[in-house]
């Protein structure tokens, strides 16, 4: 099962180091990790997405908890959460095609920000399902690259106390 | 945060000066290190500090000592070594201090802060190589953090789930100067300890205790690290409760007391394993459920309702699904679960172990013509009256120390039982002389463990350590070799070296050496020794092929022991 957690760490040198070391030394799998900074120059949010049973994703919480510059573990499964991706996209659009392409864009609500002479690169954010829907809808057209961040996410119901 | 005392009036001080006055406010008297290019600005404000400071012959040792230090007092062990090889040296002792949850704050000169990443002379990536073995490491890169990163290198260290901590410091940082303006205050948001239990769970373990018919109390390194014996013994008393500990746990029950079930384990006693398999109620206090001790897990107490009282949450339904987690300081937790406790009789289970314990206590061959080891230990035992400290190598060695050697107080084992290090034996028994100096100190070592880190007996006789070697000498790496008999086809790959005359090393070195081949003398011997001043090395020419017994194969359950019958053979 997927579980969204949500670390917030002291913004110190080595502590992204620290959590990737426990991450491999103890043989759990990250499937993404997103850091940035928040509201407080000293502390940052890592949202963390791991696979694995109860038993594995408990370990992985209370292991991140014991790190030293790690303030706060939250597990947010079961919990009512909005989670985003943000993918840039490069996609092959002949001007022939692109009509067509930004008509995909708008039902995505995703936006062109550049243009090339036989490309768009187009921005989209959303929840991880729509990302990999776009990317589907796309793939006819020939997919150049594509970027994304990986998840972040907040629970609803403004339940934030820290 | 609560502030530290400033160790002196406001002054402007170079980076090395407020290590060594940090040091010194944190109350360190005695630490261990090597010298080197970039930790010399270090070592010339030790040259006249108040600390009495040990140089050992390699950093590995100093570093094992640093612990034994930390095991034997109580204190933090303090380590200091250069950047680079120095640093890397301290590998091996960091990971056994870490898997035994040891106090030790490690400090290591680094290259000058321009220099980081060009691959310098004697750079090495000490943080980045340390992390995993450390509870928690850093590199000083500002000096006006100096003073506080080593405050909360001593309180990380030393509070909750105790642990080694490094300390990196470039070479510029230790000779630059800064204003020291105020007191300290430590700055961890991170770090929270919890140390009193949750009333309502240990209101539920108590009930527990209370409803229990056949409980077994399962005892490991935390009891020691909290100095919770006194509280252990109290609760076992007025609950009754017969107690086992794991190879940490040895010393936390006095092992004389009839309710003491001794090891558990892959070699622990029979009576002990059993108990644990027929049990209804465990009740593990700082313990891990390691592999070594549960045998086969789905199998592993397959009756028993657990109590799991730690000071680490991550310890708790780790490798065992606990049923009632007790977070907190064993000694607080213990002495509150006492208070609910009432005694119970527990005639029928008491009956059942002492029957266990008649029938399969440890045993070797007595009657034997040749040196069996077990004896060399049990006559150790015998002449120091349970009373010394002892530490050990690892693997047959320390197994049968931990087997026969019956110790009746806390700190009085020393062992690397986590990492399982090999050469801990001789430099641990260095520690924990200089952090016991009235006790008798024996290192009860294999012969292939000692010649890891013999060049320490140098160290000893330098500093006049009236420590004892016992070298139980088979000429093999014994437990590689009884693997090898048993699972293996008797096929002895690799695992005998040739040995050098122990005795004379140890005269050449300064020490005083004997060698003991017929089992008559071993009494002399060992009276001998324990009359040295001068470190003493003693090489017992013991049975080459004895092994230890029971035994738990790897992947069994903990009643399906191997060996019984050659146990039951030799009553």
């Amino acid at each position: 099962m997927k579980h969204l957690i949500s670390a917030l760490v002291e913004n110190k040198p080595g502590v992204l180091a620290h959590i990737a070391g426990m991450f491999a030394a103890r043989a759990f799998n990250i499937d993404s990790l997103v850091v940035g900074r928040t509201e407080d120059p000293k502390l940052s949010r890592m949202t963390i997405v791991v696979v694995g049973d109860d038993r594995v994703v408990e370990q992985v919480r209370k292991q991140l908890a014991k790190i030293v510059p790690v303030v706060k573990v939250q597990d947010f499964v079961g919990q009512p959460v909005v989670a985003r991706d943000l993918m840039l996209v490069s996609v092959t659009a002949p001007p022939e095609k692109r009509p067509e392409i930004v008509s995909l864009i708008d039902m995505f609500r995703g936006k062109v920000v550049d243009i090339g002479q036989k490309t768009l690169m187009i921005e989209v954010s959303g929840p991880e399902s729509k990302i990999e829907a776009f990317i589907n809808a796309c793939k006819p057209y020939g997919i150049k690259s594509v970027a994304r961040t990986g998840t972040i996410a907040m629970p609803r119901q403004a339940k934030i106390d820290d | 945060m609560k502030s530290k005392p400033r160790a002196s009036a406001p002054t402007t001080k170079t980076g090395a000066q407020i290590i060594v006055d940090t040091l010194i406010a944190e109350g360190v008297d005695t630490m261990f290190g090597y010298t080197g290019g970039v930790v010399l600005p270090l070592f010339d404000k030790l040259y006249d500090a108040p600390i009495n400071f040990i140089v050992p012959r390699h950093e590995q040792g100093g570093c094992h000592m640093a612990d034994a230090y930390a095991r034997v007092s109580g204190k933090v062990g303090v380590i200091v070594a250069t950047s680079g090889p120095g640093a890397c040296n301290l590998v091996t002792g960091l990971a056994t201090a870490n898997m035994d949850s040891i106090p030790m704050v490690a400090i290591t000169g680094q290259v000058r802060t321009e220099l980081i990443g060009n691959d310098a002379f004697q750079e090495a990536d000490t943080t980045g190589i340390t992390r995993p073995v450390t509870k928690y490491n850093c590199i000083v890169k500002d000096i006006s953090n100096l003073a506080r990163t080593i405050h909360e290198a001593f309180h990380i260290a030393s509070t909750g789930r105790p642990g080694p901590v490094l300390i990196d410091i470039p070479v510029d940082i230790a000779v630059s100067k800064h204003k020291e303006d105020g007191p300290v205050e430590m700055d961890l948001p991170g770090y929270r300890v919890r140390t009193s239990g949750h009333a309502r769970q240990i209101s539920t373990a108590a009930k527990a205790i209370n409803k229990s018919k056949r409980p077994v109390l399962y005892v490991g390194g935390g009891v020691i690290l909290s100095n919770a014996s006194k509280e252990l013994r109290a609760l076992a008393e007025k609950a009754h409760l017969p107690v086992t500990m794991t190879l940490m746990g040895l010393g936390s029950f006095d092992q004389t007391k009839a309710e003491s079930l001794d090891m558990l384990g892959m070699h622990g006693s029979a009576y002990a394993n059993y108990a644990v398999q027929e049990c209804d109620l465990l009740i593990a206090v700082g313990a891990r459920f390691d592999d070594r001790v549960t045998g086969k897990i789905p199998t592993f107490a397959p009756n028993a309702k657990i109590v799991h009282i730690d000071i680490d949450p991550a310890s708790i339904s780790k490798n065992v699904r606990v049923d009632i987690p007790v977070v907190g300081d064993a000694k607080e937790i213990l002495r509150d679960l006492a208070k609910e406790v009432e005694y119970q009789e527990r005639k029928e289970w008491f009956e059942r172990i002492a029957d266990w314990k008649n029938k399969f206590p440890f045993r070797y061959d007595s009657a034997s013509k040749s040196i069996k080891p077990q004896y060399v230990i049990e006559e150790i035992c015998n002449q120091t009256r349970n009373k010394a400290v002892v530490t050990t190598g690892v693997g047959q060695n320390q197994m049968w120390a931990a087997q026969f050697y019956r110790f009746t107080r806390p700190r009085q084992f020393i062992s690397s039982g986590g990492l399982g290090t090999m050469g801990f034996g001789l430099p641990a028994a260095i520690g924990a002389q200089i952090g016991d100096p009235k006790a008798t100190v024996i290192d009860i070592d294999g012969d292939h463990s000692f010649n890891m880190t013999m060049t320490e007996l140098a160290t000893a006789v330098e500093h006049e350590l009236p420590i004892k070697v016992v070298i139980l000498n088979n000429g093999y790496m014994g437990m590689v070799r009884q693997w090898q008999e048993l699972f293996y086809g008797k096929r002895y790959s690799k695992s005998y070296l040739s040995n050098p005359d122990y005795a004379a090393v140890a005269g050449a070195l300064g020490a005083v050496g004997m060698t003991v081949e017929k089992k008559a003398e071993v009494p002399c011997a060992v009276k001998e020794m324990l009359a040295q001043k001068k470190p003493c090395v003693v090489d017992f020419r013991v049975d080459r092929e004895e092994n230890v017994w029971p035994m738990v194969a790897a992947g069994k359950s903990l009643d399906e022991m191997d060996g019984l019958d050659i146990l039951e053979s030799m009553a």
